[in-house]
């Protein structure tokens, strides 16, 4: 990935641009995702690291040498488990669901706010640009010993935003 | 128990990992800090670190101070803290002062691990409180655990600035907008990322023209500005912010060494003056070393290697290592040090710290 | 404010409550602490003012640098406020200007 900046891309707004999602060999395609619940990592820069690729139990995320590669997503190996999710510290992997329901799908994404929604709590689902698109319930909230103070939290939303909610609105004190 | 032999100035990433290496190697070491505890910035970095395992990957800034501190002591590395070194003469002797207390002392080795301190943006109400250095925010969250104010502009899109724009929404503040007067964010994509979706908008090509406020900041003027870095009329926005922070990049704190007589070259990619050295941090004066940020603005991850190199080099120096001992693990140092100079985040550097060397080889 | 719960950092550990005077208020503090950390959890950000146009001046690097952040502690002017542990019935006073001799906490006598 070189440094140069793509107009509109995640150099200029801080957003990565759909195009430099979908180029990059971290984002699983439309097949991957419509076989269940499916990780998705949103990491487009040569930034040297590599937990993520430690993380996986299952192998299905390669980084190599040197670690300002890109990683690589083997979307065939991941059965979704979720475990790079608190890894990553640049919070840049989530896990979609797009067959959890009829006309719901589910995403987990890393949190690190307080306070902690709960289970069954009613929130907003925000985008990329942290625009609020939905109502989403909370599903799950993790947030073990092990994930150093990472939650990971599943909500359900409109299947048709599975690929655009990427976290919540923070909720008041 | 003989007098210590290496002091390190600087209880920081850098002058820790060198008073650990050297310790080990069994040297009498010393590290001087200015401040009540030792740990440097460790303290204020809430988060998880980028790089590799053996750079501590994944585990958060606290931890590794922690960490750094514990290995300190079972090393035997002494400490002198609230102790600020305030000269170093001729002779490698360095001016101390405590307290009430003064003293001079020679070292046949010096390690320079002083850091860095932040850059001042200036513009009209800059001297409002309020206005802050984006480094003295993360002191005042972290490591006080105050809130400087409720709602904030962060000038500088660098990692320090995205950094602690998101430590600011963690520790319960606002963040109205971040400023940046480049045509692009500087620092990661998924800092920013992060703080985007947390809807904290980036605005980059802008500026702060002025804080406004009685007594305190109450609010910020901010404009876009052309590729000239001109404000452009008609774009300037009120914010209402009581705090402005500004992370408008670290210059070497440099005091010491300039004292000493290292010889300085201008690199703008290390943050301005910094002091030559060679491959084993040693500046161009027998016995005096350099590591760390002072050595050239990078992260805390190099900081820490180039903080074992110097401590390898003063080691072997005194004789507690033999070259070959020496020269092999130095040789993975760099290797690990190399391993964070490239890409596109890295190049830069990698190109300085070469300059760097070639300015110390020069006669 | 204080954070008193943080999402990394937990919650803040138990310090021994004690009371400043600052300006003749009593300002609760926790032993140990920066005093500048303590008046800003109160509510303070002006410290002190500058001798020639009695600017406000507040916490600026907040390790003990730039010198904005310099109040009279028991009857010393010149003190860091950001590196200096708050101690249990500390009199604070803004200051005004340099020495010791222009250093007041009155401040009717100047309106800039």
């Amino acid at each position: 990935m070189s440094g140069v900046a793509q107009k509109d891309g995640v150099r200029t707004t801080g957003i990565p641009s759909k195009e430099e999602l979908e180029a990059s060999p971290g984002y699983p395609n439309r097949e991957a995702l419509e076989r269940g619940p499916i990780v998705v990592i949103e990491c487009v820069q040569d930034i040297p690291c590599n937990p993520c690729e430690m993380a996986c139990p299952k192998g299905a995320i390669t980084v190599g040498n040197p670690i300002t590669q890109v990683p690589v997503f083997y979307a065939e190996k991941c059965d979704g488990c979720g475990s790079c999710i608190p890894i990553c510290p640049g919070q840049a992997i989530f896990r979609v669901d797009i067959t959890y329901a009829e006309d719901k799908a589910t995403v987990s994404f890393p949190y690190e706010f307080l306070p902690m929604p709960k289970k069954g709590d009613l929130v907003q689902g925000v985008n990329r640009a942290g625009e609020g698109v939905c109502e989403a319930e909370v599903l799950r909230v993790q947030r073990p010993e092990k994930f150093n103070h990472t939650a990971v939290i599943t909500v359900t939303v409109p299947k048709d935003l599975a690929m655009e909610v990427r976290s919540i609105k923070r909720l008041k004190r | 128990m003989g007098k210590s032999e290496i002091y390190v100035v600087g209880g920081g990433a850098a002058g820790m990992a060198a008073a650990i290496e050297a310790a080990r190697a069994g040297a009498r070491v010393t590290v001087i800090d200015e401040n009540e505890q030792p740990g440097g910035q460790l303290f204020k970095q809430i988060h998880k670190f980028f790089g590799s395992g053996v750079h501590r990957a994944g585990t958060r800034g606290v931890q590794i101070g922690r960490d750094l501190l514990k290995e300190a002591e079972e090393a035997g590395v002494k400490t002198r803290l609230n102790t600020v070194a305030y000269g170093i003469y001729p002779g490698k002797r360095l001016g101390l002062i405590c307290g009430d207390h003064t003293e001079e002392l020679a070292s046949p080795v010096i390690i320079l691990a002083t850091g860095a301190s932040e850059n001042a943006l200036a513009f009209p109400g800059w001297t409002l409180p309020g206005v802050m250095g984006a480094g003295a925010t993360q002191t005042l969250i972290n490591i006080n655990r105050v809130l400087p104010g409720r709602r904030a502009l962060m000038v500088g899109a660098g990692n320090v600035g995205l950094i602690v724009t998101y430590q600011l929404l963690q520790a319960g503040a606002d963040v109205a907008a971040i400023v940046e007067g480049l045509p692009y964010i500087s620092g990661y994509g998924v800092h920013a990322s992060k703080v985007r979706r947390a809807g904290v908008p980036i605005l980059t090509s802008h500026t702060v023209l002025r804080a406004e406020g009685d007594e305190t900041v109450e609010r910020a003027v901010i404009a876009q500005m052309d590729e000239k870095w001109q404000p452009v009329a008609d774009t300037e926005e009120v914010l209402e912010v009581d705090t402005i922070c500004l992370a408008v990049g670290l210059s070497p704190l440099a005091e010491l060494a300039w004292m000493a007589g290292c010889r300085f070259s201008y690199l703008p990619a290390l943050g301005g003056w910094v002091p030559v050295h060679d491959e084993n941090m040693e500046s161009n004066l027998q016995g005096i070393y350099v590591a760390g940020d002072l050595a050239g603005i990078e992260e805390a991850s190099t900081a820490m290697e180039e903080g074992r190199l110097a401590g390898l080099s003063a080691a072997e120096a005194l004789g507690y290592l033999s070259a070959e001992v020496a020269e092999a693990r130095k040789i993975e140092v760099r290797e690990r040090l190399a391993a964070l100079r490239i890409g596109s985040f890295g190049d830069g550097r990698a190109i300085a710290k070469r300059e760097l060397l070639r300015a110390r080889c020069k006669k | 404010m204080r954070i008193e719960d943080h999402p990394i950092l937990g919650k803040t550990e138990r310090r021994k409550r004690i009371t400043l005077k600052v300006d003749g208020e009593a300002v609760p503090a926790l032993e140990g602490e920066a005093i500048a950390a303590a008046l800003i959890a109160s509510g303070r950000r002006v410290f002190r003012y500058t001798a020639k146009r009695r600017g406000p001046r507040g916490v600026f690097c907040a390790l003990g640098r730039c010198t904005d952040c310099m109040m009279i502690v028991n009857g010393q002017p010149n003190v860091r406020t950001c590196v200096t542990p708050a101690r249990d019935g500390m009199v604070i006073q803004t200051q005004v200007g340099r020495r010791g001799g222009e250093a007041t906490h009155d401040l009717e006598t100047e309106s800039s």
